[in-house]
């Protein structure tokens, strides 16, 4: 047995415990979608961080440094300024206002049903995006790693998806929570040791090891050898477009992230607004030091593996355990890899939860229901169901797209919809008086639609090809891309606003003004916010 | 559902009356003073680095110690910025919650509910 195995079965095994301690914890609707509200600031602070730093953190970005240069470590930046929305615009108000799901401080005062159907295909569509990216670096991890034991992709892919199932269908939220804490601790020791590593490798001297990244050497497609400085912008994001796509990178991630489903239903799991706060600001420290040391993580790898040994070793994703590998040897390689893994697995099991919280609370109760429970524990039963129905569709996608798939697309996609489709709404229902039902519904469906749409046709999916790529590396639709960025969110965030506002203003609904009062005073000083349950 | 059971409600008039009492006015004029400028500044202050990126490279890839260019220390300043404007908030937001406890304290009394 490989000693990244036995590292993850260790994981496992930790973890499992934890959710059977949850489990006993878990009855009633409060305690299984929102963990009785208990959970302290700081604990709640690192499962957001936790929740962020997923697999296309540690595993993408420092690919991307390592590839790429400046222009990676421009997500890194990105990822945490986004943070400061969370903080300024939308954390209080929710936990203040909302009960489980975003959909909640929607509905005060909006027509509930057609907001919250519409509200809960718009969460399902980001986080099933986000879930299956992860499922497929998952699955791609395990089939390189754990290649001597035999372990292939569509077992791996069943491996994770099981694992998660569990933790969330017995464990809900406090199980999530806590699998989240652990992962987000190791991850952070682990990056921490690795960049201490990268840093004795250049006798910890920073002008060393800026020098080295000065001149990082590598081939290129034509087997040249190429010299470049890979702190000088401009290594991936290249003109005519590349200025407007780092651009629209960064709209959609300071505005995308405020409205990712799974960071948001966290903010229900703490006693109140204050500590609501609180853990945004323990999860901004924890991010932003994780995030400056993918400049270690990122030009280490380009500098002492070099991209030329890891394009014949995983890809860029596999940069940091290479890295990892070139300075501590198989024991630290094994260490890494299993942080990845815990990684994915956690993250995969906070999305699920939101995804069936969502359908539960939202479609379930709500829309069908009208939102009576008709037996009590229904609400929980259903979420417990639909968390099984979205691991399996999960799963099954990331078998049928299999392990050389094109992944990048769907994480920026989750944040491109849920910058265009579900921020404008919260945003508006929060802070515009004659906002109504019509103006929510056209956003939601507006903001969803072009971000996928503006996707479909754009150059991550629509190219010509050569005759010489073959495989999943072709394009899905071969033809010249029709919008010319990767990421639409420069357009497609102010066409959500627009249609929200444009849906506001051609129809007039008195009562949802009538009723804005009542969310102002709710969301901004916490009268009435749900409260924790008593103590077990 | 059980949880529920003690949660605040009010007439919207009662809404109406607290979101017209002076404390609530002050409220939300202490929230606008400090949020209002902060987000713009950062959202400023962020987009600055994309567009300069994009559009002047040359100039961003001037050096300043060593190999270490502007580029990159922008970029690394972009983490201590949203840090600080984190401290800040949580500063100013104690003002927030004083004035918010008041309001609660009030309305809650009128009904006899916490």
């Amino acid at each position: 047995m490989s000693t990244s195995l036995v590292m993850f079965l260790t994981f496992i095994a930790i973890t499992l415990g934890i959710t059977f301690w949850a489990s006993r914890r878990s009855a009633g609707s409060s305690a299984y979608f929102a963990a009785g509200r208990q959970i302290k600031g700081w604990q709640n602070g690192v499962a957001v961080a936790g929740d962020y730093m997923s697999a296309a953190s540690f595993l993408g970005i420092a690919g991307l440094i390592a590839f790429f240069g400046y222009d990676g470590f421009m997500y890194s930046v990105g990822w945490l300024v986004a943070y400061l929305t969370v903080l300024l615009v939308v954390a209080e108000p929710l936990r203040n206002a909302g009960k489980y799901t975003m959909a909640d401080v929607l509905a005060y005062r909006l027509s509930p049903r057609p907001v919250r159907a519409m509200a809960s295909i718009s969460t399902l569509t980001v986080s099933t995006f986000y879930m299956i990216a992860q499922m497929v670096g998952a699955g791609t991890l395990v089939a390189l790693l754990l290649k001597d034991s035999g372990i292939k992709f569509p077992v791996a892919v069943i491996g994770v998806g099981v694992l998660m199932i569990i933790y969330v269908v017995f464990g809900g939220m406090l199980a999530t929570t806590w699998v989240q804490i652990i992962k987000a601790i190791l991850l952070m020791g682990g990056t921490i040791l690795l960049s201490i590593l990268v840093m004795a490798h250049f006798g910890f001297s920073f002008s060393a090891f800026f020098d080295a990244v000065g001149h990082v050497t590598y081939h290129d497609a034509k087997g040249q050898e190429v010299v470049k400085d890979f702190l000088t912008p401009g290594l991936r994001y290249k003109p005519p477009y590349g200025a407007l796509d780092l651009i629209s990178l960064g709209i959609a991630l300071i505005f995308g992230t405020a409205g990712l489903p799974h960071i948001l239903v966290r903010f229900y799991t703490v006693p109140d607004a204050k500590t609501a706060r609180h853990s945004v600001v323990w999860a901004m420290v924890l991010i932003g030091a994780f995030y400056i040391m993918t400049t270690f993580l990122g030009f280490g790898a380009a500098t002492i593996v070099g991209q030329d040994y890891i394009k014949g070793h995983g890809g860029t994703n596999m940069s940091a355990p290479l890295l990892a590998q070139a300075l501590a040897g198989n024991v630290f390689f094994a260490f890494i890899s299993a942080i990845a893994f815990a990684t994915i697995l956690a993250v995969v099991a906070g999305l699920t939860i939101s995804a069936s919280t969502s359908f539960a609370h939202d479609f379930w109760t709500n829309v069908i229901h009208k939102g009576v429970e008709r037996k009590a524990g229904e609400e929980v039963r259903v979420a417990r169901i639909a968390a099984f129905v979205v691991g399996f569709i999960a799963m099954g996608i990331a078998i049928l797209l299999g392990p050389t798939a094109n992944v990048a697309f769907l994480v920026a996609l989750a944040f491109a919809v849920a910058a265009s489709a579900n921020l404008p709404v919260i945003v508006l229902s929060i802070f515009w008086r004659r906002f109504n039902t019509t103006g929510a519904v056209a956003g939601l469906a507006v903001g969803l639609l072009a971000s996928l749409g503006l996707i479909l046709v754009g150059p991550s999916l629509m190219a010509v090809d050569p005759p010489t790529v073959t495989g999943a590396a072709r394009h899905l639709i071969q033809a010249k891309a029709w919008f010319p960025l990767e990421n639409p969110a420069i357009l497609s965030v102010p066409l959500g606003f627009a249609a929200a506002i444009l849906g506001t203003l051609l129809t007039r609904e008195p009562e949802s003004e009538v009723k804005f009062n009542e969310l102002l005073v709710r969301s901004n000083t916490g009268l009435g916010a749900e409260k924790a349950s008593a103590a077990h | 559902m059980a949880e529920d059971a003690k949660r605040y409600e009010a007439s919207t008039t009662e809404w109406d009356r607290i979101a017209a009492t002076q404390q609530f006015k002050d409220l939300m004029a202490t929230k606008k003073i400090f949020i209002v400028p902060a987000f713009v500044f950062f959202v400023v202050y962020y987009f600055t680095l994309p567009i300069l990126v994009g559009y002047a490279p040359n100039f961003m890839a001037t050096k300043v110690i060593g190999n270490v260019n502007i580029a990159y220390l922008f970029a690394l300043s972009q983490f201590f910025m949203a840090w600080i404007i984190a401290g800040l908030y949580v500063k100013a937001a104690n003002d927030f919650d004083r004035l918010s406890k008041d309001i609660i304290e009030k309305a809650s009394d009128a009904q006899g509910v916490r």
